[in-house]
């Protein structure tokens, strides 16, 4: 990973709200990341703990009203994001930074052939005419590892199985070249035997084109395997940044040491218990106060109800937002 | 193969299935006539011991679901013998399977499409009561207690609905519901696969604690390895309808003899940076058949990275290479003589008798 380099995105004091009949939901709260050129950044968490909508906020693309990207700058080359004509921004989305979702069936359109689903946008926001985007769509299928591409490029959405149509959809998110690729959670409807071979062509795919990426997931085993660094959120925040072998080697959050210990292995020791982590997650119903792992926290004390702990650096290029050192197991002097 | 060859051959298992198939059929044109069937479980024998886990696994559409369903005979199934403590309750009717129906019960993979959301939760504990019991309002009602109780659900919000609940809280839900009755036998359909993994476990343990408890039998139906080590003491492996590998748990993870098994295996991501940055996956190539048109030969011989010549032709047999392990797979059949045309092993690879 090309240390030092400056950022290819930049994101600070994000704050997203959806403002819902049964009240507010502060979905996003004052979170800050960056991504360096090349990096492979993972993002895990649980489910509603705001990974999704983080991203979708960057690029513009949660339905507002009910969402309200209501503070933050979003730096990606010279400019804010946030703060970007809506045009604008929609060209990047389409050609500098690409985008994988969960399921392929709601990003692709069921009406028309994928090949004519890729060669959109190279038409578009590359210019290409239309053999030279047809040729350009061949060549992703053909790099993603869809047999027999040029014929599948008539082919429509229903007439792939589940990994295929995720390749076709990473053949899509990189039609342009894109500096920054955002996959959230591509991989958690497949197989595990469809998941290996997608990650495996993302690993080929980095190599290749040395895009930056973000990756979110709720596996942990997945971010082992692929990410450079990796960033965990809990109930809106990011609660802990690092190194993906410091994050594992030693977690620094009490969540993330939970998180880590709940879950079982395939090979290795065996426990004969679950540990488990009690409780469930906050609902994000007002500006947080307190720190939101507190309910279910076994190292909770006074001081954790009163203030929301800020990321405070434990290691190198390795913050934690947590009042509590659990290596010393004493309150932590800031 | 013997009547007692899929056990380990101890006092009589409470589930014994052989030979299960449940095709669907497959209508098409205006007449809709048939034109073929799914055969998505297509000849499956197992057993199952008191007091046991059987972990059943395999990748989406191999027929985990439908051979759980059809053991409970939610199904006509098409073929086969399905034994529940020794009681033939595979040729049965509805009729006859209604007063059998309370030992055998079922947990669903999405707590939220399987509850009805009008009802209270007393309700959709209280509903398997209804049917089969002639208990009094207030016995009924000291019995959801219980069993709220039983799965860690607070009694005071037995009045509340189900939209009001997490997934996991209706998960427990789902769990109360099953066990109503007192059964013997619970088929799990990925229980805890719409869960969050810090939820996971707490769920998982509850199952754990109940099995204790009660004496409960589970089928535990997952696509998550891990999680089936943790919890099963024996694994089925499934592949396009079939069951290819059998075994303990620690003999299943430890030393995987079916290729199928060892991808799959090999396939699961661990959490652990430096573990992976060594091991070696098994990419499997293509995607699974469809089990309306299964290849000719071993079934998974259109993926499997070890493929012979005779396995595009002849179908392997279950085989026992060590005790207790079985593997239908023909790198693990010492004395087949492959010889064209032969027929022999092709038609019911799990029937020997
Ligand atoms: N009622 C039905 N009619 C026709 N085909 C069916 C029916 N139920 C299941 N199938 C087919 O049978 C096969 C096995 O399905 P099943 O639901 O048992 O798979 P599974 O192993 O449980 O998969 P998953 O992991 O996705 O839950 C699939 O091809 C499926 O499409
Ligand atoms: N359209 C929406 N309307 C209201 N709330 C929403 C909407 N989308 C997401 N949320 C809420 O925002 C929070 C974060 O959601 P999300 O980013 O999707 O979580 P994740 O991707 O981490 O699972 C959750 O509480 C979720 O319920
Ligand atoms: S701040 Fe307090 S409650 Fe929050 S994670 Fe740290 S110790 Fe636990
Ligand atoms: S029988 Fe042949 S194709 Fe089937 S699993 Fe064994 S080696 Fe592979
Ligand atoms: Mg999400
Ligand atoms: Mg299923």
């Amino acid at each position: 990973m090309p240390d030092g380099a400056s950022p290819i995105l930049e994101v600070q004091g994000l704050q997203t709200v959806f403002r819902t009949r049964g009240g507010d939901i502060h979905a996003v709260n004052s979170v800050d990341f960056h991504l360096q050129p090349g990096e492979l950044l993972g993002v895990v968490g649980e489910s509603g703990s705001g990974k999704s909508v983080t991203m979708m906020s960057l690029i513009g693309l949660l339905p507002s009203p009910p969402a309200e990207v209501r503070a933050g700058t979003v730096r990606f080359g010279g400019d804010d994001l946030l703060r970007m004509p809506a045009r604008q921004l929609r060209d990047i989305r389409g050609a500098r930074i690409g985008f994988v979702f969960q399921d392929p069936m709601t990003s692709l359109n069921p009406v028309f052939p994928v090949g004519f689903q890729i060669m959109e946008p190279l038409r578009k926001h590359m210019g290409l005419d239309r053999a030279a985007a047809r040729r350009r769509a061949q060549e992703l299928l053909e790099l993603v590892g869809i047999p027999d591409a040029a014929r599948r490029l008539g082919d429509f959405p229903h007439q792939f199985s589940g990994g295929m149509r995720q390749r076709v959809m990473i053949a899509m998110a990189l039609a342009c070249d894109p500096e920054v690729l955002i996959a959230d959670e591509p991989t958690t409807a497949l197989d595990v035997t469809i998941q290996a071979q997608i990650l495996e062509l993302m690993k080929d795919l980095r190599e290749r084109l040395g895009m930056a990426v973000i990756w979110i997931t709720h596996d942990l085993g997945v971010i082992a395997g692929i990410a450079d660094r990796v960033m965990v959120m809990y109930g809106g925040q990011v609660v802990e940044q690092a190194p993906v072998r410091a994050l594992f080697a030693r977690p620094q959050h009490p969540y993330t040491r939970a998180l880590l210990q709940t879950v079982p292995h395939v090979t290795g020791a065996r426990a004969e218990r679950l540990k488990v982590i009690e409780g469930q997650p906050p609902v994000l119903s007002g500006p947080p106060r307190a720190c939101p792992f507190r309910a279910r926290c076994a190292h909770a004390f006074e001081t954790c109800a009163r203030a929301n702990p800020a990321r405070v650096a434990v290691g190198p290029d390795h913050d934690a937002a947590c009042f509590w050192d659990v290596d010393r197991g004493a309150p932590r002097h800031v | 193969m013997s009547e007692t060859a899929m056990s380990d051959r101890s006092p009589r298992p409470l589930v014994e299935i052989r030979d299960l198939r449940m095709h669907f059929p497959i209508h098409a044109g205006v007449l809709r006539r048939r034109v073929g069937a799914v055969r998505a479980v297509d000849g499956v024998s197992f057993d199952i011991h008191e007091g046991e886990t059987l972990g059943l696994v395999g990748e989406s559409g191999c027929g985990k679901s439908t051979c759980g369903r059809a053991i409970l005979r939610l199904y006509d199934i098409t073929s086969g013998s399905i034994r529940i403590e020794g009681d033939e309750i595979g040729t049965l009717g509805q009729d006859a399977l209604r007063p059998r129906r309370p030992r055998m019960q079922m947990v669903f993979q999405d707590p939220q499409a399987s509850l009805n959301p009008r009802m209270t939760v007393a309700r959709i504990i209280g509903e398997p009561l209804d049917e089969h019991t002639t208990l009094s309002r207030a016995e009924k009602r000291d019995r959801i207690y219980e069993l709220m109780d039983a799965v860690g659900l607070n009694r005071n919000f037995a009045n509340r609905y189900p939209h009001q609940f997490s997934g996991g809280q209706r998960q427990r839900i789902g769990i109360a519901r099953a066990l109503a009755l007192n059964p013997k036998f619970i088929v799990c359909d990925e229980p805890i696969a719409a869960l969050d993994v810090s939820i996971q476990a707490q769920v998982v343990n509850l199952l754990e604690d109940l099995q204790d408890r009660f004496g409960l039998t589970y089928l535990f139906i997952s696509h998550d390895l891990s999680m089936v080590r943790h919890i099963a003491d024996r694994v089925a492996v499934m592949y396009l309808g079939r069951v290819v590998e059998l075994a303990p748990r620690d003999s299943l993870y430890g030393a995987p003899l079916h290729p199928y098994t060892q991808a799959l295996l090999s396939a699961v991501p661990e959490p652990d940076p430096d573990l992976e940055a060594s091991r070696r996956h098994i990419i499997l190539k293509g995607d699974v058949p469809s089990p309306a048109n299964p290849p000719e030969g071993c079934n998974f011989c259109t993926r499997c990275p070890q493929a012979m010549p005779i396995c595009h032709r002849i179908d392997p047999e279950m085989r026992e290479p060590r005790p207790g392990h079985f593997a239908a797979c023909h790198l693990h059949d010492p004395d087949h003589i492959p010889t064209a045309g032969s027929t022999a092993a092709n038609d019911q690879p799990q029937q020997g008798e």
